[in-house]
């Protein structure tokens, strides 16, 4: 029994549905979205704009209910307690202006009511783990983009989740600070362990950070694919230029009807 | 000069230029002191003793910021009520706008009316009259949450004391002081309207009982008394601004 519950995937997603009910009608947002995800791994979410990604991962989080289908999070070893074990990430960092870095990095575990002196502690160390040791005290106007996503990162993370919802963290940032960023998101993901579920619509960057990339197609949200990406380890940029690279992108950009 | 004031700078020179004009505009073009006394006259006119100056100011001073002292605690209590509440917030704010056109100065006669005149009825006045920006600033600060913040906090089970306490209401600060700001105007106009209306003492009444006497240059310095209560009213809402928000970089 133990040695079976091993190879249980973290999250088991079957069928899943979501219907959306405003003013009398109805309107499908995710119509069959299967898949599982293991524990520890980084997923991308790709797929284009009202696809319904974001509608997966609010029911992922627990913000809205489902239509049909199972959704199921945790497994023996890893028990998933839900409305505590969820890290999210926006597009926008969304830190509140008028408290600290550290005091921003702190709400979540404040919202748990976890001890203080500790979460304190911890969020020094993640701040340091995302390169903000120096901005604890800083307010977020003082911070570039790039630093405040960081910071959200590190948000994500104070309450030691067991699993973190990424909804396109990167879409708001420059070319340049994204590709530094994907490669800060891959140190972060490795030195945390946690299970990550990364959207976004960059193909690039789905396949670069993904362990698997799923790709849905428009409309409501379908899985077209589940791909499962092995790239040499650990992932450079210049793994962008390799052959390999290039056929999951075609692949993903063929699944997308996008040749 | 030291360093602070650097930036004000040019703000002064501008107020100094500006009473310079004032006394080249009354030499030059010969103007007679019933008409626009110069700014020395006008000083002048403080060192007369039976004008009672500090009984005036006394109680403008107390109007203005009674009222406003009111207009900011209700105002405040309302917005958190509606925030609370939604359906009195749907019942009424409707309502609450709708009263906010009835020009409030021409309320000031029944307000003689119903409360008799003196200190309390004025401070009524400015009250009513600078209470609906406060109201309405601050509501709109409170509900001005990013859905994805909201998201977060939900997601984690936080509960609406919590949302409230750390998110809405520091969020809404931005927006409460600049509803301080128009409401400061407002209540010094509100006081002196009820003081020109009935009362028997304050810089807006003396303003009226010095105009029989053709007394201009008193009438001036109490203009620029009044003026001056309403500066340090402004003065003193924008060093709160100063330190619970623009000090922390934050902004509506
Ligand atoms: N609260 C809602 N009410 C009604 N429709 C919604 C709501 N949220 C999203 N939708 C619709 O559902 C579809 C999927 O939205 P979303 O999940 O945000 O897509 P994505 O994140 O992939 O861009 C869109 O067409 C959007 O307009
Ligand atoms: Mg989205």
């Amino acid at each position: 029994m133990i040695g079976s519950a091993t190879n249980q995937p973290f999250i088991r997603l079957e069928g899943v549905r979501k219907v959306y009910r405003f003013g009398g009608k109805e309107f499908l947002a995710v119509s069959d979205v299967t898949m599982d995800i293991n524990e520890g791994e980084l997923v991308s979410l790709v797929g284009p704009s009202g696809c319904g990604k974001s509608t997966l991962l609010k029911i992922l989080a627990g913000l809205h209910g489902h239509d049909g289908g199972t959704v199921e999070i945790g497994n023996p070893e890893t028990p998933f307690t839900p409305g505590r074990d969820i890290g999210m990430v926006f597009q926008q960092a969304l830190l509140l202006k008028w408290r600290t870095i550290l005091d921003n990095v702190l709400l979540p575990a404040e919202i748990l009511g976890l001890p203080r002196a500790a979460s304190r502690e911890r969020a020094r160390d993640l701040l340091a783990m995302v390169g903000l040791e120096n901005f604890a005290d800083a307010y977020p106007s003082q911070l570039s983009g790039g630093m405040q996503q960081r910071a959200s990162i590190a948000r994500s993370l104070v309450h030691d989740p067991k699993l973190i919802l990424m909804d396109e963290p990167f879409g708001a940032l420059d070319a340049l600070t994204r590709e530094r960023m994907n490669l800060e998101l891959m140190r972060i993901w490795k030195e945390s362990g946690k299970t990550i579920l990364f959207v976004t619509h960059g193909i690039q960057e789905a396949v670069f950070l993904g362990s698997q990339v799923a790709v849905l197609t428009a409309g409501p949200a379908r899985m077209a694919a589940h791909l499962d990406i092995d790239l040499p380890e650990p992932r450079s940029l210049s793994v962008k230029t390799s052959e390999q690279f290039g056929n999951y992108t075609k692949q993903i950009y063929a699944l997308l009807g996008m040749e | 000069m030291p360093r602070f004031l650097h930036g004000y700078l040019y703000a002064i020179l501008a107020h100094i230029g500006f009473v310079v004009l004032w006394q080249v505009a009354v030499s030059v073009g010969r103007i007679p002191s019933y008409i626009l006394p110069g700014p020395i006259e006008t000083i002048a006119a403080l060192a007369e003793p039976s004008y009672n100056w500090f009984r005036h100011i006394w109680v403008t001073t107390a109007e203005i910021f009674g009222g406003y002292a009111i207009a900011t605690v209700v105002g405040v209590a309302l917005a958190v009520l509606f925030v609370w509440v939604p359906p009195l917030n749907a019942a009424l704010m409707p309502l609450l706008i709708t009263l906010n056109m009835v020009p409030k100065v021409a309320m000031a006669p029944l307000f003689i009316i119903w409360f008799s005149y003196g200190i309390v009825p004025n401070m009524l006045i400015a009250f009513t009259i600078c209470f609906f920006p406060i109201v309405l600033t601050t509501y709109r600060g409170l509900i001005e949450v990013e859905p994805d913040l909201l998201n977060l906090v939900k997601s984690l089970k936080g509960n609406r004391w919590q949302i409230f306490t750390k998110i809405q209401l520091p969020g809404s600060l931005p927006f409460l002081f600049s509803g301080m700001k128009v409401a400061a105007v407002l209540a010094v106009a509100g006081a002196v309207v009820g003081e020109f209306i009935a009362s028997d003492s304050g810089l807006g009444y003396f303003l009226l009982v010095q105009q029989n006497a053709l007394n201009t240059s008193a009438m001036m310095m109490a203009l620029i008394l009044i003026t001056g209560i309403g500066v340090v009213l402004y003065g003193l809402v924008a060093l709160l601004e100063y330190v619970f928000v623009t000090r922390k970089g934050i902004s509506a």
